[in-house]
């Protein structure tokens, strides 16, 4: 057919692969490294993913129309996420008005002021 | 492949061709599912950059033992669908009903611990809604992440009802015979949503059960 055979011991070298990084990415969660510690969680998911697209996929033996394909899927999601964070994260927020009934005092109280 | 396969349709020139269109197919349409996926995540994004104290906070509330069993299990059918493939690809029907029963029955133990999981957040009032209780200062923003925690992870599994119902129909297909070395793009394309539901848990499991551990 269009692409070779992987062979099943390159398909447990990528499972195996993929649970070491999954008991990495716990092991990591239990130390303390602040803001980085989400950078190093979305690092190794991120990983995990290329390592299932290239070979689980198949996306590595595919065609270059496969690769653009897979690839376009994902700098979509890169723009909706920038353009979205990039609006959150830069607007003068207004402080919340009073009478939100189901909030408590610390209403937003983990929000710097801006 | 110089005469006509039965499951070849008149609009392609061969298999070759229509395997390819197959999977350009497939791709297309998890373009779609990465953005529709992209969306919640994008939204927790929003919300965990408001609230990284209470999300941490509730994050503690789901079991990461159970989370962490549920990683390897999908991980586990992942191989197992792709051993499949390439039992269909070598033409190998034994092997190939063998791994996509395999693939089932991980999928099926996934879904189990997933109800499991839901059970005790009933049981602790940790559903969004009027019963919702939470022991913290963050008790409304508590209730935003598991929201989120089960709008991604319900739609999560509903993706795997879906890809076990169409492993059923491709186990009985393989049954009467209907595939082969030559014609197996059913098999494949079912590989590649599979894989893709397996990606997107990838990301659920640190994105809720990891936050906030040390």
């Amino acid at each position: 057919m269009s692409h070779p055979t992987v062979s099943p011991k390159l398909y447990f070298l990528v499972f195996a692969t993929l649970l070491i990084l999954t008991g990495v990415t716990v092991s990591v969660a239990y130390i303390d490294l602040g803001p980085l510690n989400t950078v190093v969680a979305l690092t190794i998911a991120g990983c995990k993913t290329l390592l299932v697209i290239l070979y689980f996929m198949h996306v590595r033996y595919s065609s270059r129309l496969t690769w653009v394909f897979a690839g376009v899927g994902f700098l979509w999601l890169a723009i909706l996420m920038a353009f979205t964070m990039s609006d959150m994260r830069t607007r003068s927020w207004q402080p919340a008005p009073s009478g939100w009934t189901t909030a408590s005092a610390s209403w937003r109280a983990d929000v710097p002021e801006p | 492949m110089s005469e006509s396969h039965r499951a070849l349709a008149h609009q392609f020139d061969d298999l070759e061709q229509q395997a390819e269109a197959a999977t350009l197919g497939i791709w297309a349409f998890l373009i779609t599912e990465i953005l529709f996926f992209g969306g919640l995540f994008t939204g927790y994004a929003v919300y965990r950059t408001n609230y990284p104290q209470a999300f941490a906070e509730a994050s503690h509330h789901l079991d990461i033992l159970l989370g962490g069993i549920n990683t390897v299990v999908l991980i586990g059918s992942s191989f197992t669908m792709a051993l499949a493939v390439h039992a269909a690809q070598s033409g190998k029907r034994r092997a190939l009903i063998a791994f996509l029963l395999a693939t089932m029955l991980l999928g099926a133990i996934f879904l189990g611990i997933k109800v499991v999981e839901y059970s005790h957040k009933f049981v602790d009032h940790l559903v969004p809604g009027r019963t919702f209780t939470f022991p913290g200062a963050y008790a409304p923003q508590a209730q935003l992440f598991f929201s989120f925690y089960f709008a991604m992870t319900g739609m999560h599994a509903v993706h795997m009802i879906i890809g076990l119902a169409i492993l059923s129909v491709l186990v009985g297909r393989a049954w009467r015979n209907r595939f082969s070395a030559i014609y197996f793009a059913p098999v494949e394309v079912t590989g590649l949503y599979w894989h893709f539901v397996d990606i997107v848990w990838i990301f659920l499991f640190p994105l809720l059960y990891l936050i906030g551990r040390h």
